[in-house]
């Protein structure tokens, strides 16, 4: 049994004749110690993917209209407030984009982390495991940080905070939701590597949510590829990156810019990103597609598997 | 910072009033019914306080050279220090009735007004802080509670809100004041006092703080907090209202003369303190009357006082606000 199985989710933005399909029939599952990269634009449904696992989207306005998530086995969709809150830091914790804006301003550091053991590791809220922690994660001088504010430290070093406090109640799963993004690259490949380390050490599974095509070969083991609120192409990291066989994953990862590329143009997708809501009928990468047929815009395909571990929602993938 | 020096003058005097007045709250002397005020005078390097005569139409006037001197620590009324400490030792007096010392004088009973000033602002002085602190632990967290939730929820508060705002306040006071019986215990009454205008000021506090609260919970430290676990009330209290206190601490330091002016206004209409026990607002009562201000002008001290007080408090909210508003220099 995976840790983690999301099964078929659907979810709206809003009700009855407003509803905007935010989420439409995403499956995903993730093992024990494995790490799942979730990619794709702004707006595909990612992030609220990732929040959807401890019930964290506001309902209203969001509602689930079907599928399961089944956490350790359990519905998470299905659980009281009390189970809620045990799970939430317990079994699933979430490291987010802006350590700065995720750190409590009025707060010392280690008081938050401080917070999360007194929730779910009450025999261990002491200030030697605060400081532990933060040495786990690498902070220097931690007896002395752990009275600083937030603002005091560098964005880097929020992160670190922020990723200490997630470790802090132990979980099995930790949602990475673009840990790096607001950080500059130098800092990004240190918390990466701190992460990659972390799991060795700890064995709990990572769920890292990215725009960035370049970390998911360092981290993945498997990678998800979202488009307009569907998995568009699932598969193990390295074949995905060597071989990829969506045309839309095609294109993403053709526009990443190549260290040894030489000086030619850039390459972007055509046309915008879908609005929520607002999605094309048929295959929604369709009118963006450079091998779109015209019965691509009749009907939806379905997400197929073609190979051992590798599911792509295209029928012209040979191609 | 004028505001806070004074402030803590009038508080620490406050604590000590027993001790520092001269007198007891209720020592009255009808041969003295408004006494003119009585200061001590330095001479032959003692201070010595003069003995006044007077006619039947309350006109005093000095006896030449008939003082005693003016001594410290010395015994007069029993009282309690602090309210559980019994004592009988005075800051100042002579010691003999015949020589009062009345620095602002006496009123209709013959009793030391700056005594009955000391013994008032106890209560005046608490009942801002007891009423902030009531109201604003209610204002808070209704506010809190409405802006986290929003939706049916904050509809519902907010408009019971605007319905107490929407009274005007005084016709509320007065109501409220008689849905409770008449001949109450001073302490009752005080109490009651503070309810009252606690139960009026929270309402525009929980407004402002809903209004914060909306737009502090879409911080994203909220969701990191909930992603560990906490419960949306631990969220409240633990996350997003500590955001909002360097408002609420100017806010509050603003609105302590509010409490302090409407235990004013009730004592003073003789619905508060009630004789004869002191507050700023009954001692006020006497002043109606434009005969008795006219002749015994030192009648306006507690409004003097209330002068004083509100407008420390003023300076000191003002100062706060300046030095939590980091925006403007």
């Amino acid at each position: 049994m995976n840790l983690l199985e999301i099964k078929n989710l659907k979810m709206d933005f809003g009700k009855n004749a407003e509803a905007a399909r935010a989420i439409d029939g995403v499956s995903i599952g993730i093992g024990e110690g494995e790490t799942v990269c979730l990619v794709g634009e702004s707006g595909c449904g990612k992030t609220v993917t990732a929040l959807s696992i401890a019930r964290l989207v506001p309902t209203p306005p969001a509602h689930y209209v079907d599928g399961e998530i089944l956490l350790n086995g359990k519905d998470v969709l299905k659980m009281s407030q009390r189970e809620l809150l045990q799970i939430r830091g317990g079994v699933v914790s979430y490291v987010f984009q802006e350590p700065g804006a995720a750190l409590n301003p009025v707060f010392r550091v280690g008081n938050q982390i401080m917070e999360s053991l007194k929730l779910h590791r009450p025999e261990k809220a002491t200030k030697d495991e605060v400081i532990r922690l933060l040495k786990l994660v690498g902070i220097p001088a931690p007896e002395s940080r752990i009275r600083n504010y937030p603002f005091e430290m560098s964005g880097g070093m929020q992160q670190r905070v922020m990723i200490a406090m997630a470790l802090a109640s132990e979980p099995k799963l930790l949602v990475a939701d673009e840990p790096t993004t607001a950080l500059d690259v130098t800092i990004q490949a240190q918390i990466l590597e701190l992460l990659s380390e972390l799991k060795q050490r700890l064995g709990m599974a990572i769920l890292l949510i990215t725009h960035n095509l370049g970390i998911v070969g360092d981290m993945a083991d498997r990678v998800a590829v979202m488009y307009a609120g569907q998995v568009v192409e699932l598969a193990p990291a390295r074949e995905l990156l060597r071989r990829p066989l969506h045309p839309y994953t095609k294109a993403l990862m053709a526009s990443v810019p190549k260290l040894h590329g030489g000086a030619e143009r850039l390459s972007a997708i055509p046309g915008n990103v879908p609005r929520i809501g607002n999605f094309p009928t048929g295959c929604r990468f369709a009118p963006r597609c450079p091998i779109a047929k015209p019965e691509c815009s009749d009907k939806n395909p379905e997400l197929v598997q073609v190979e051992p571990g590798r599911f792509v929602r295209c029928p012209f993938w040979k191609s | 910072m004028t505001g806070g020096v004074i402030l803590i003058i009038l508080y620490t005097i406050a604590l000590f009033a027993g001790f520092i007045a001269p007198y007891r709250y209720d020592h009255n002397d009808t041969d003295n019914s408004f006494h003119p005020p009585n200061w001590p005078r330095l001479h032959q390097f003692h201070l010595v306080v003069a003995r006044y005569g007077s006619d039947n139409d309350f006109h005093y006037q000095a006896v030449a050279n008939d003082t005693k001197p003016l001594r410290f620590f010395v015994h007069g009324d029993n009282f309690t220090l602090f309210g559980f400490i019994p004592c009988s030792i005075h800051l100042f007096g002579t010691g003999d009735d015949q020589y009062p010392t009345y620095l602002f004088g006496a009123d209709q009973y013959g009793r030391d007004i700056f005594t009955r000033l000391l013994y008032g602002s106890q209560i005046s002085l608490s009942i801002g802080i007891v009423g902030i602190v009531l109201s604003f632990v209610f204002g808070l967290m209704i506010g809190g509670i409405s802006g986290y939730f929003s939706g049916a929820t904050d509809t519902v508060i907010m408009r019971f809100c605007e319905l107490i705002m929407s009274i005007p306040a005084l016709y509320l006071i007065i109501s409220l004041r008689n849905a409770f019986p008449p001949d109450m215990s001073s302490a009752k009454v005080y109490a009651m006092i503070i309810i009252i205008l606690s139960f009026i000021g929270w309402a525009s506090m929980a407004r402002v703080i809903r209004g914060m609260t909306l737009s502090l919970r879409e911080q994203q430290y909220v969701l990191a907090a909930r992603s560990i676990g906490q419960s949306h009330l631990r969220v409240i209290v633990r996350h997003i209202l500590p955001n909002t206190f360097s408002y609420v601490i100017v806010a509050a330091t603003l609105s302590v003369p509010y409490y302090i002016l409407g235990e004013v206004v009730l004592s003073f209409l003789g619905v508060g303190i009630q004789e004869p026990f002191a507050s700023w607002g009954n001692m006020l009562t006497e002043a109606q009357d434009p005969n008795f201000l006219q002749r015994y002008p030192w009648l306006l001290a507690p409004g003097a006082a209330i002068f004083v007080t509100v407008l420390a408090f003023n300076f000191l909210g003002d100062g706060l606000r300046d030095a939590a508003d980091t925006k403007s220099l």
